[in-house]
């Protein structure tokens, strides 16, 4: 019996923060909203710094339904694209996933927001759910909380079109 | 009129995050809104074509909703988004202003009602459409 003794556990590291930081680096808008990922195994949370500049209405002041908007749009995407590297990364068949290649975002066909409470102005969090992720389609549900994970201020769900699988 | 664009063009600029994404109210009132957003490297959601990332196309039809929303005939104080249904039809072309055009086309007393469409420099074929409901605060039962 050989046994191919596993991998060193910062090799692993390594590999999926390089998958990570390159699926997130490569998006200027990530960038200019300044999202962040945290990762735990294979779970992402997405984070929102709070910053003057993602307020909508000052009067409140509360963050701006749009950029509450495409925290959730760029996690939902992210934690897809993510979901669907995953296996090709880990089991390490085929030619290893070079972080400067990526295979292509998902498309977003349609998103659907609920506002549930105002955003305040302080950090927001963001976990995505990939319901469905099929050949071509996928469905992906996602909340954002800040202060208490229970009560989330917004959540949406998306379809997105998986391009460059089969061409 | 020239009024209402001006005060219109100040309430723009003291929304921080639509002054950040380069939005401008092009026109205003009766319940209609036209916002344009210049294209931005900065945007750019796919970085192998140099598209604008769907979430700065939704905060942009926000922006436009909200707007629509305030120069309603109703008069409302204030507003906030409820919800937003958004369709993406195609991308939207590289280099390319995008312009959302807004109608609140039915209020309540405490609900708004907008449809909004997103164009580029081709307006007969929309990049995206989107439907949202909003509260009014303010109104006069």
């Amino acid at each position: 019996m050989n046994r191919t003794p596993p991998e060193p556990v910062h090799i692993i590291k390594e590999r999926r923060e390089a998958v990570l930081k390159a699926l997130v680096g490569g998006v200027p808008y990530i960038g200019f909203l300044g999202v962040q990922f945290d990762r735990r195994g294979d779970e992402l949370t997405a984070v929102l710094p709070f910053r003057d500049d993602l307020i909508g209405n000052p009067l409140l002041p509360a963050l701006h339904g749009g950029a509450t908007a495409a925290f959730l749009e760029v996690t939902a995407i992210i934690v897809l694209s993510w979901s669907l590297l995953w296996d090709n990364m880990e089991k390490g068949n085929g030619p290893p996933l070079d972080p400067a290649n990526l295979p292509r975002l998902p498309k977003t066909i349609d998103f659907t927001i609920d506002y549930l409470r105002t955003g305040l102005p302080r950090d927001a969090y963001a976990r995505a759910r990939v319901n469905r992720s099929g050949r071509r389609y996928a469905s992906v549900h996602v909340e954002a909380w800040q202060d208490n994970h229970t009560r989330p201020f917004a959540q949406a769900s998306g379809h997105f079109l998986l391009t460059g699988r089969d061409d | 009129m020239t009024d209402v664009l001006n005060s219109a063009r100040n309430f723009m600029q003291a929304l921080p995050h639509s002054r950040a994404l380069g939005m401008q109210i092009v026109e205003i009132g009766n319940g209609r809104a036209t916002v344009t957003m210049p294209w931005d490297a900065r945007f750019v959601g796919d970085p192998v074509t140099g598209v604008i990332h769907g979430g700065a196309v939704s905060a942009l039809m926000d922006t436009a909703s909200g707007a629509a929303v305030m120069c309603h005939p109703a008069g409302p104080q204030g507003t906030a988004t409820l919800g937003l249904r958004i369709d993406y039809m195609r991308p939207a072309t590289t280099g390319e202003t995008i312009t959302a055009r807004a109608e609140c086309y039915h209020v309540t007393r405490s609900v708004a009602f907008v449809r909004v469409t997103a164009t580029d420099e081709d307006a007969l074929r929309p990049v995206a459409m989107a439907t949202g409901t909003f509260t009014l605060e303010g109104v006069a039962p």
